[in-house]
Formats: structure tokens, C-alpha cells, sequence
């Protein structure tokens, strides 16, 4: 996805910030935390440092935000791996289970909407020898277990499926799909950022091996993740960072204190605060999607039923969406198009539902949270109603529609 | 992505949108770029008795460089005759817009679609 600017955005009115699935600003709460784990008057110390004070009252905070990831996800404390992000759990999990796995069998099995973090770490292994299938999605964005069945072979090691997409927030059923992968005897990794605390994880009953949190898509810091490993029984990695043998050899390298405990607070708050915001964030979202009733050539993209409460991918035909990003530039949103992009490609996730180029090129991702407001969702549907009216009346293609011409019957001359 | 103060100025408040007579013989059309690769623009041309063009409309289905180019490009077509339209360059209206390397492109699709046109009004005589 792409967000786009103005060379004087830092002089305009801030924008309403739409974009959560992109990042959330860390709650303040979290932030007020992490500020004690940094100065010389706090706990600065090496959470590592098991002979003195300082890294005593390092260690407790580290262990206390492992047990607030932990209750949040059901999961044991001694299940969480601390690392720098989802990119990097994704990373450990999946090339570490490859690596250290490798004689079982050299057959992965994953989704064509992934994250990069996933689809780029299966094509690295592929060129290491590994076989890799990408599945279709269902054109709701959901995974056919019908089709995860016929993938599944005698040499798969792992299948990667993630939570909750990204861009189109669909919530993909783990418990099925790992129930699956259980009766196969193949390991279930699960890419959980956009999902924890957002849906339900209990991973005290969920047949899944193996899951990827982010701290910044819950109010938590950027630069901070971290992977469940089952333990009941053992799930064994080949770590990536190699170093003083920090978390249990699977991930080496100094904690990151303030960092961690920012990501223990957020997933605490979460904890806390999870149902009640989810029935606000829906209903904001409901609101959102009703402003754009009666407006023509308008399509939602991805389940609505199987969706996370906070977005909302929607696709105003005939408009390129970024620019309709330009013209709603009063909310931070992004797009499916991929002007900005030297590839000219739209993006993937929408191609992969079975989506045209045009319909991928004409989307627009709201994403809200903790701080949309009403007033917020109102602004941007007269905005979004405004600025389409104005681009469809200056595209050819809304009038080659309004004459009845079929657009997808003309030859284009690609360029 | 950063967009230049005249695309904005362009993209704001584009110059002659609309739609000439394509079916008048002194009216040519240009339709170029495709919607699978998220621009398309369509620039047509009103010529004199004189050869001059004289007037020009455009609507453009793209990115805020795309409309920004083919608005500038209807400005300084006008006054010009088909001879010096055509001399038009993507460089130029890339130099005028200060469109960034990615956005390059845009520009090449306003050229095509002058030359397009002017194809157009010569096919017709």
C-alpha cells in the first residue's frame, strides 16, 4: 500500500489519520511506561545483567510485559520470543522451522495475500531449494480448506497462513486450517500483527505452532515484536540472529527494555479494553461504509462478515485512487494503486481476490482506531462523496460507462 | 511521493476539461494509456480554418501527475498549429511540472496523446 503527500503537508492542518493498519501512534499510557526504562533515574540497566540491581529491576519489567503478551494471546510466558518486529518473527519462524526441518521435507504451503515479510521469505527459500506453493484466495479473501487439503503433500513441512489481512482485514479461520495442518503432521505458523487485539487468540486451544506479533499495530512501539513458540510439544527453530544466546538461543541480542515493556502495556491495554473498542470501532466503521450508500460503482473488497471492526477496502470505479488520495488529502488513508510505484502494478492482495487492474487501481483503505472519532467518519464521507463526483467528472472512463460502453472490451494499447 | 506546487495547481483547478464534437471534422481525439495501468487519457482538438488550433479539452482517468499533464499540455496547445503541437516534448511538460523520475511516464502519455489527435484531424481530411 501507498500513502502520498504534498510538498507542504508540514504547513497544512493535520490530517485525519485513517491509515491504523499502517501503524497506530503509540497510547500514551504505553509511552508514559517506556520513559521510566530509559535515563539514568530509571530502570536502564541490562535486562541481562544478573549480578547487580540494575539488571535485576530490568529483568522483572521483562518478565512482567511477557506475561501481559502472553495473557493476552493465552498463551505461557516462557511461549514468547522478543523480536524486532513481525518482519523478523515472520522471518524466524518460517526460515527457522525450513532450516532446522529441512530433512522431514522441503514443501511449504502458503497464501498469495500475505504480507512481503512472508511471500519474500518463502522466494529466499525457494532459491535455497525449497518447493513453495502460493495458494488462491477464495474472491472474498478467505482460504479454501478444500484447496489447503489438495496442497497439502507428504514432504510439507509448514503451512503459513496469516490472521487478519492487512489490507483487506479478513479474518481467516486458524483453528480449521490448523486442525488441518495437526491431522498432516505439518507445522502451523500464523502471522498474527494485524489480529492481537483486535480478535480472540487463545492459543491454549488453537492448533497453532507458531504466531507473529507487532507492537505498533496496537498502540505499542514500532521496532518491537515478538514469536509464540509452542512448547507442548517442543517446537524446535534454527535461530537467525546469532549472539549471547538471548531467548533461549533463538533470537540473540540485548532486550530491548523500554521497548518491550511498551509492548507489554499496549497488549495489556488491549487485554483490557479490546471488547468494548471493538463494538465502538465497528459501529464508526458502519457509519463509514453507509455514508457511501447510493453512490454508483462502488465495491467493497474482501468479506464483510470475516472482517476485522476497523476496515474498510473499498474501490470507487472509473477513479485512480491515488488521485483520490490527492483530493482527500484533509484524511491519511492509502491505496491499492500503484502509481507511485515504479512497477505500474496494482496491488497484489486485490489481484490475487480476482480483482481487474482498474478496480485494484481505484481502492482506497480506511483503517480506524482508538482515536476516530464520529465527526472524523462524517468529514470523510463529504469528502469522499465530493472529490469522487469531481474525478469521475473528469475521467473518460466514467463517461465511456455513462454511454454504455464496456471498458474491459477495448483494446488498450499497454504501455 | 511528494507532488510540485504546479501539479497541485494543475490537479486543483484543472484548465479546459471536457469534451469537444469527436465526430466534427475539425475535431481530433487522441485516447491513450490503459486502465489496467491506471491512466487513461483522452485530449481532443478544435482546428481553424487557419490550421491553429483553437481550442482544447481534455479528461484524464489517473494520478495527480497524469491530470496535471494533460491540463498543461490543453494550455499550450491552444494558439499553436498542428505543425508546432507536435513538436511538443514529454521532456518539456516533465521540466514544466517537475515531475519526479516515476511520474516520467505521465509525461510521455501527454505527448502521445497530442500526437494522437493531430493523427486523429489528418485521418479525417
Amino acid at each position: 500500500m501507498i500513502t502520498i503527500q504534498t510538498e507542504d503537508y508540514k504547513n497544512m492542518s493535520t490530517p485525519t489519520y485513517m491509515d491504523y493498519s499502517a501503524t497506530t501512534p503509540v497510547d500514551k499510557r504505553v509511552a508514559e511506561k517506556m520513559m521510566k526504562y530509559l535515563t539514568m533515574d530509571g530502570d536502564f540497566g541490562n535486562p541481562a545483567s544478573n549480578s547487580h540491581y540494575y539488571g535485576w529491576q530490568a529483568d522483572d519489567a521483562v518478565k512482567k510485559a511477557r506475561q501481559q503478551v502472553a495473557d493476552l494471546i493465552g498463551a505461557d510466558s516462557k511461549e514468547i520470543v522478543w523480536t524486532s518486529g513481525a518482519t523478523e518473527s515472520n522471518n524466524l519462524a518460517i526460515k527457522g522451522i525450513a532450516h532446522f526441518y529441512h530433512k522431514k521435507g522441503k514443501h511449504i504451503i502458503t497464501l498469495k495475500t500475505e504480507h512481503k515479510a512472508v511471500l519474500d521469505t518463502c522466494r529466499q527459500l525457494e532459491r535455497e531449494g525449497y518447493e513453495v506453493d502460493y495458494l488462491d484466495p477464495m474472491p472474498n479473501g478467505l482460504l479454501d480448506l478444500n484447496v489447503l487439503k489438495a496442497a497439502i503433500r507428504e514432504d510439507t513441512i509448514l503451512v503459513s497462513i496469516m490472521h487478519v489481512n492487512n489490507e483487506i482485514g479478513v479474518i481467516q479461520d486458524i483453528t480449521a486450517i490448523g486442525n488441518l495442518c495437526r491431522e498432516n503432521k505439518v507445522f502451523f505458523h500464523v502471522d498474527a500483527a494485524q489480529s492481537a487485539g483486535k480478535v480472540d487468540i487463545n492459543l491454549s486451544e488453537l492448533p497453532v505452532d507458531l504466531m507473529s506479533f507487532s507492537a505498533h499495530k496496537i498502540y505499542g512501539p514500532k521496532g518491537m515484536g515478538a514469536l509464540y513458540v509452542q512448547r507442548k510439544p517442543r517446537i524446535r527453530l534454527e535461530a537467525q540472529m546469532h549472539g549471547g544466546g538471548h531467548e533461549r538461543g533463538m533470537r540473540s541480542g540485548t532486550l530491548a527494555t523500554h521497548q518491550i515493556v511498551g509492548m507489554g502495556e499496549a497488549f495489556a491495554i488491549a487485554q483490557a479494553e479490546m471488547k468494548e473498542e471493538n463494538i465502538k470501532i465497528g459501529l464508526l466503521r458502519d457509519r463509514l461504509l453507509a455514508g457511501f450508500d447510493g453512490m454508483e460503482e462502488v465495491v467493497i473488497n474482501g468479506d464483510m462478515d470475516a472482517r476485522i471492526p476497523g476496515n474498510l477496502n473499498i474501490s470507487f470505479n472509473y477513479v485512480e485512487g491515488e488521485s483520490l488520495m490527492m483530493a482527500i488529502n484533509k484524511i491519511a488513508v492509502s491505496s491499492g494503486s500503484a502509481c507511485t510505484s515504479s512497477s505500474l502494478e496494482p496491488s497484489y492482495v486485490l489481484r490475487a481476490l480476482g480483482l481487474s487492474d482498474e478496480l485494484a487501481h481505484s481502492s482506497i483503505r480506511f483503517t480506524i482506531g482508538r482515536y476516530t472519532t464520529e465527526q472524523d467518519v462524517d468529514m470523510a464521507i463529504d469528502l469522499v462523496r465530493e472529490k469522487v463526483q469531481k474525478l469521475r467528472d473528469l475521467s473518460p472512463l466514467w463517461d465511456m460507462f455513462k454511454e454504455g460502453i464496456d471498458i474491459s472490451k477495448i483494446e488498450w494499447a499497454a504501455h | 511521493m511528494a507532488y510540485g506546487e504546479k501539479v497541485m495547481d494543475h490537479y486543483e483547478n484543472p484548465r479546459n476539461v471536457g469534451v469537444l464534437d469527436k465526430d466534427a471534422k475539425n475535431v481530433g481525439t487522441g485516447m491513450v494509456g490503459a486502465p489496467a495501468c491506471g491512466d487513461v487519457m483522452r485530449l481532443q482538438i478544435q482546428v481553424n480554418d487557419d490550421g491553429i488550433i483553437e481550442d482544447a479539452k481534455f479528461k484524464t482517468y489517473g494520478c495527480g501527475s497524469a491530470i496535471a499533464s494533460s491540463s498543461l499540455l490543453t494550455e499550450w496547445v491552444k494558439g499553436k498549429s498542428l505543425e508546432e503541437a507536435s513538436k511538443i516534448k514529454n521532456t518539456d511538460i516533465a521540466e514544466e511540472l517537475a515531475l519526479p523520475p516515476v511520474k516520467v511516464h505521465c509525461s510521455v502519455l501527454a505527448e502521445d496523446a497530442i500526437k494522437a489527435a493531430i493523427q486523429d484531424i489528418k485521418d479525417k481530411a
